[in-house]
């Protein structure tokens, strides 16, 4: 069954439950974080204790919220009052609840019977209910930080749904660290109600999401997951992370495939059965997602490794050792191209490494070339940033400005920023992914070369490896689709 | 609860489906398997002969495995030996003879009705090293042969199956008919809770099933 979760990712007025003057209190900060993000819509705080949180009139009772004008309630108050709350709260009008309140299956005999009544209570009422157990809900094209934690995110076309809430936390902080945004994220908690399979579907219609991005510990109804996700995986690409991948392989099996069918491998086959692009770690899956969110899907395997220097290229051909990349041979036509831009000691191959004989267009025109041509299916360039690390030296030095200085740490800063948004608008023009990679990224998130990737709204990836990953994840994803005429 | 079929059940049932098995015939009496032998059209010397039966789990151990029989004479001994060996605990016994098939490379496949995504079906890197290899893809049931080539590519050793010791590649069209088939054993016969085609030997680049084992539930 698909649900519609517009009151829930797009509210027009949102009751909170359990507000407090109270810094520490799960209402209290919840009114925080919606305020501070912007949250246009009505906020109604409603606590035990009417008075003033914030700025903001608490009103004593549900009851007193205006008809009509709140859609979505946010439970931050103790299981024993939570029915009733909602029994006020749909009177109003409200049609999605997030709740927050623990208490329920995951404490205990008496938990489980009143998460089985909220379940009840939620069908009667006709309310999508997230949760309970869960730290919130995020959406960026409402400004909406309803979360009884940090942070909030910078939009993007990224829709989180997750199992672990910490893991939404860890999503939202890789969005911030890499610029690459977010559309929605929920944390599913216990998951009484809605599901993964509920989000992502509603994800799946959602024009402001692109990508969806999961992370899951238990499977519940496998086959009813897979079909349900499948479907979507056809619509949109679904990046999935699986925690306690443990190896139920002792299970007493009678045969030999039994005994070979450990939860991790029929899960991973079920993934790629179903296009679900399976990444080992958060990271990783961040990293994919927001490299899928912002570049074009290759049309084949075939990578083009473009750098300045030569372990980097190495390193990146390595990386695409027993992955289903090729660095691909240089097409005849291509080294000839790459010939008239470059003094003959470039490597004549594929990593193409420019061997420091570029000058000032030949980046962007070198990736232009490789970008272009119709054997290529995506490129890499590493070295992104050298120049202005070199400058950022001459800056911080006692010489600076003098000696000819600021006119070259100039010149190396342009061209960084240059190379960035030409990887960009060129993968935009030409339908192949460019992919950056760069150290700098983490060590000089300031340096313009990682800095103007950010700009571009780009994924700069830290290392080559972890690009290449990416790519290879991406690149699956891509062939899963044409394979199906998708 | 579920009970093992014998091989000779086993490998009729998935034969019905199209997976490829050894050619092969049973017969319950020295006399009946000698002229099912020489009825049958595709079974050739040198074969194997096996005694087969569902209370009969560990044939190699007790001896019940007759390799490499070159001509009716030895044929006719072996089935003589293979019957005098069936103990009354037993229940009913038949004998299988089936060629001998050579090939360097052994696959496994089978099927296995999983606790969370159901009926699932596997490919992997076979014979008496499969549970130490581990080189095994899953999906789940049905597949399509988008979705059996894909298992297919998705094996680690995938030098196994190009050109290897003067044997031929891999005819990949035959091995997705091979797991199409083995995936329709599950769809259209009721109760399967596992299935073993193992080894799956590559002749001449083609799989050929030489054991297969089915566990099926039953009513009590």
């Amino acid at each position: 069954m698909s649900h519609d979760l517009s009151a829930l990712f797009d509210p027009k007025g949102i009751i909170i439950t359990g507000v407090s003057n109270h810094p520490g209190k799960f209402g209290f900060v919840t009114l925080h974080n919606l305020i501070v993000s912007g949250y246009e819509g009505n906020i109604f705080p409603v606590g035990r204790e009417p008075g003033e949180a914030l700025g903001r009139p608490v009103l004593g009772s549900i009851d007193d919220v205006p008809d009509g004008q709140a859609d979505m309630v946010f439970i931050c108050t103790p299981q024993a009052v939570n029915e009733d709350l909602l029994r006020a709260a749909a009177a109003k009008g409200v049609k999605a609840a997030f709740f927050a309140a623990a208490g329920y299956r995951e404490a205990g005999p008496d938990g489980v019977e009143a998460e089985r009544r909220l379940v009840a209570l939620a069908d009667e009422l006709g309310i999508a209910v997230a949760g309970p157990n869960g730290q919130g809900v995020v959406s960026t094209p409402s400004k909406m930080c309803a979360q009884i934690v940090a942070p909030y995110a910078p939009a993007g076309r990224i829709a989180v749904a997750s199992q672990s809430g910490n893991f939404v936390s860890s999503f939202l902080n890789l969005s911030h660290h890499t610029g690459v945004g977010i559309s929605r994220a929920v944390a599913a908690g216990n998951a009484a109600v809605l599901g993964i399979a509920d989000y992502v579907e509603w994800f799946a219609d959602d024009p402001e999401t692109d990508v969806c991005l999961v992370y899951m510990e238990s499977v519940d109804n496998g086959r009813e997951m897979f079909e349900r996700l499948k479907a979507v995986a056809e619509r949109k690409p679904v990046v999935v992370v699986k925690g306690g991948a443990s190896d139920a392989g002792a299970r007493a099996a009678a045969s030999h495939t039994g005994a070979l069918a450990s939860d991790d491998a029929v899960f991973d086959g079920m993934c790629r059965q179903a296009g679900l692009i399976r990444a080992r770690d958060v990271e990783e899956a961040f990293e994919t997602a927001a490299t899928i969110a912002t570049q074009p899907l290759p049309a084949g395997s075939r990578v083009v490794v473009v750098t300045t220097v030569g372990g980097w290229g190495v390193a990146a051909v390595d990386a695409m050792s027993g992955t289903r990349l090729e660095a691909t041979p240089l097409p005849a036509d291509l080294h000839a191209a790459i010939d008239e831009k470059l003094p003959p000691r470039w490597s004549k191959n594929n990593p193409i490494d420019m061997a420091g004989g570029e000058t000032r267009d030949t980046v962007p025109e070198i990736m232009e070339l490789a970008a272009a041509h119709p054997e290529v299916d995506s490129v890499l360039f590493l070295g992104l940033g050298i120049q202005s690390n070199t400058a950022a030296m001459m800056r911080e030095g006692d010489f600076y400005p003098d000696h000819g200085l600021e006119r070259i740490v100039g010149f190396h800063e342009r061209q960084d920023a240059r190379y960035a948004e030409a990887a960009a608008e060129i993968a935009e023009r030409t339908g192949t992914p460019v992919l950056l990679a760069t150290e700098l990224a983490n060590a000089r998130p300031e340096n313009p070369g990682p800095a103007g990737a950010r700009a571009a709204g780009r994924m700069c990836h830290s290392s080559a490896g972890r690009a290449i990953r990416s790519l290879e994840l991406m690149t699956r994803y891509a062939q899963w689709r044409r394979a199906r005429g998708l | 609860m579920s009970i093992t079929l014998s091989e000779a059940e086993s490998r009729r049932v998935v034969t019905r489906h199209g997976v490829p098995v050894s050619p092969f015939v049973t017969g319950t009496s020295t006399d009946g398997v000698i002229a099912a032998v020489e009825n049958d059209a595709t079974v050739e010397f040198p074969v194997v002969a096996k005694l087969c039966g569902r209370a009969i789990a560990h044939k190699t151990e007790r001896g019940l495995v007759k390799l490499r029989i070159a001509d009716e004479q030895a044929l006719r001994v072996a089935c003589d030996d293979l019957l005098a060996a069936a103990r009354p605990d037993d229940g009913e016994v038949e004998v299988l003879v089936s060629t001998m098939v050579d090939g360097n490379r052994e696959l496994i496949a089978g099927l296995n009705d999983d606790p969370q995504f159901g009926l699932t079906i596997m490919l992997g890197v076979g014979g008496i090293l499969a549970e130490a290899i581990r080189d095994v893809v899953f999906r789940v049931v049905p597949i399509t042969e988008i979705d059996a080539a894909e298992m297919i590519d998705d094996l680690a050793t995938q030098r196994l199956l190009e050109e290897f010791r003067g044997e031929p590649a891999l005819d990949r069209q035959s091995l997705i008919d091979a797991l199409v088939g083995l995936a329709a054993v599950g769809e259209k016969e009721a109760g399967i809770r596992s299935v073993d085609l193992n080894p799956l030997i590559l002749v001449d680049g083609k799989p050929i099933a030489v054991d297969a084992l089915l566990e099926v539930e039953v009513d009590r």
